[in-house]
């Protein structure tokens, strides 16, 4: 188990996993990429060369100022203009619960990138399970912080549900760590997964 | 474009510059143009600031739209009002910072601000062309900049960047010249002309030509077409513009009056805006070079010239990295057709970025003060930098 600390750390924990995965000098696309942390650390660390697609216009500002090939616009849609194998890996870092057709944009990743890297909150966190138990509202939590009728979360995932996902569309799990944040430390989680892992990252293919 | 001339707001102004002219294509070697015809001598009105780097690395080729000139930056004497077209952008320490990059504007062939036009002397003639000169296209003023760039001894640009018409350029210029463009902006443009904005610039043409003066392009020494050239230019004004923009702007604002005067004198203010706008343009510009420029605008048309009907197959040669802009209330050239532009870039495996900036300006946006507007230029002018000098 190892603890990382965010102050020492220029991202956060579980980019930081997802920029492990990443092969130096290859070609990446991170789907909403926000203010383009995760490829600005890539480019200056692995010489990646990085597109990020981002739909909000000062993100996309933010992306720019420190060097980042960003494109504005939907991820459902500039995925598909792209040519077959384009990207070495396609990142989806903690969106798959925002996407309206995970299979289609999924099979659309899978279609533009060789690889691709899928994280999102875990939706079976026992923090998630204890709060609808015990009061019987609809779970608000750190990963999860909005109300039902504010959210721009539309699905809820668990590790397991994304490993059954990945057998019903059709594609390999080559890799996959849970990982639990608190106070703004994080930690890989090795047993219980599905119970006690915050987040879980998840390296698929074809 | 508009005049929409405003004093620098951030960093200093590149202070007194010179305008400076550049001529080839004597004869002998006039140039051939796309149309066949042979021009020359050719003069290109062009102004620098900024130093040419010892490694050549930092120089960057800024176009101009319809109406614009060579005077993008600084002022021409201390007494000058008003400074270049673009000050709020070009200068120390601001978007396209001087301090750091050797900028060249030069004039279009065609226009009337010191390059070879319409009302430039025919030397087989002796008189001005009017009508006689040739039909010009966005590639001959582009092989025209390409003269004057290796005149000035750099073979490879860091950047171009353009609006509008001059978007037109810098798309021309990356799949013409594509060994010599490291990275291109270009900015509220398009690959072709859609019918609308041919529309609006017909009806422009027909205001001049409809202009007892204009007399078949040769009016020089004599009654200029003042009246067709303002209206010209006040339908531009329109296409600049945008509802919304119109809206904040004037309203149903009246000029100078508390009530409608039941006449046809200028009762409102966009009406006054238009008439002033008119009147100043015919100051400075010339009647024929408006028809000659704003047809090279309509002809321009990248996918079927290079592409032979596919745009993908027209940037299939292109090497730069670009980024596109658009604003979103630009109507004349929308979001739509940047995307376009975009998408073709992807298809072809070329590094893009774009941005949708929110406007209410419509296409003259890109001519006004804008902090994204210059963070955004300086920030991916600053990447493209490090990286062309590795």
């Amino acid at each position: 188990m190892s603890t990382l600390n965010f102050d020492n750390n220029r991202i956060r924990f579980d980019l930081q996993i997802i920029a492990s995965w990443i092969e130096p000098n290859t070609r990446v696309l991170d789907l909403g990429c926000g203010e383009g942390d995760l490829l600005f650390y890539l480019k200056s660390r692995k010489e990646v060369r990085g597109t990020g697609i981002e739909h909000d216009e000062e993100k996309v500002a933010q992306c720019i100022e420190k060097g980042v090939t960003v494109l504005q616009g939907d991820i459902n849609a500039e995925v598909l203009d792209y040519p077959d194998g384009a990207f070495d890996y396609v990142i989806l870092s903690q969106t798959l619960q925002q996407v309206y057709e995970p299979a289609a944009l999924l099979r659309s990743i899978l279609r533009i990138g060789k690889k691709a890297v899928v994280s999102f909150p875990n939706f079976s966190h026992w923090q998630v399970r204890f709060q609808l138990l015990t009061t019987g509202y609809a779970p608000v939590t750190r990963q999860l912080p909005y109300q039902w009728y504010d959210t721009p979360n539309i699905r809820v995932i668990s590790l397991k549900d994304f490993r059954k996902f990945a057998r019903t569309v059709g594609f390999k799990i080559f890799k996959e760590t849970a990982i639990s944040i608190h106070d703004r430390k994080g930690r890989t989680v090795q047993w219980m997964q599905n119970l006690r892992a915050t987040y879980g990252i998840f390296l698929v293919g074809k | 474009m508009s005049e929409y001339i405003e004093h620098d707001t951030q960093g200093r102004s590149v202070g007194i510059v010179v305008k400076k002219t550049f001529t080839f294509a004597e004869s002998p070697n006039e140039m051939v143009l796309e149309s066949g015809t042979h021009l020359g001598p050719i003069s290109i009105a062009y102004e620098t600031y900024g130093t040419l780097a010892s490694d050549r690395s930092n120089a960057i080729l800024l176009l101009h739209a319809l109406s614009g000139d060579a005077h993008a930056a600084g002022y021409y004497s201390a007494e000058d009002p008003k400074p270049g077209w673009w000050d709020i952008m070009v200068g120390p320490g601001k978007g396209i910072d001087t301090d750091k990059y050797f900028v060249i504007c030069s004039n279009i062939l065609g226009s009337c601000m010191g390059s070879t036009g319409p009302r430039s002397i025919d030397p087989a003639t002796g008189r001005p062309y009017g009508k006689n000169f040739p039909m010009v296209t966005i590639g001959d003023m582009v092989r025209a900049q390409k003269a004057l760039v290796d005149h000035l001894g750099v073979d490879r640009l860091l950047a171009v960047i353009g609006g509008s018409i001059g978007g037109m350029q810098v798309l021309e210029w990356t799949v013409r010249y594509p060994e010599m463009v490291y990275a291109a902006i270009p900015l509220a443009t398009t690959t072709r002309h859609s019918a609308l904005a041919i529309a609006f610039n017909e009806v422009a043409r027909q205001a001049i030509m409809a202009d007892p003066n204009w007399n078949n392009g040769n009016y020089y020494g004599k009654q200029r077409p003042d009246t067709g050239l303002a209206v010209a230019r006040m339908i531009g004004h329109i296409t600049y513009l945008s509802d919304a923009a119109m809206r904040q702007k004037f309203g149903r604002r009246l000029q100078d009056k508390n009530d409608l005067s039941f006449n046809f004198d200028a009762d409102f203010q966009v009406e006054s805006y238009l008439r002033y706008q008119g009147t100043k343009f015919v100051e400075r510009f010339d009647a024929n070079s408006f028809l000659y420029i704003s047809k090279a605008a309509d002809y321009f048309d990248l996918e079927r010239q290079y592409g032979g009907g596919s745009l993908v197959e027209a940037f299939s040669g292109a090497v730069a990295k670009y980024f596109v802009i658009s604003f979103t209330s630009d109507w004349l050239y929308p979001t739509y057709q940047s995307r376009s532009i975009v998408q073709t870039m992807k298809k072809n495996g070329l590094e893009v970025s774009f941005c949708e900036i929110e406007a209410d300006w419509g296409h003259d946006a890109f001519l006004l003060p804008s902090e994204r507007l210059t963070k955004l230029i300086e920030g991916f002018l600053g990447r493209v930098h490090s990286e062309f000098r590795q």
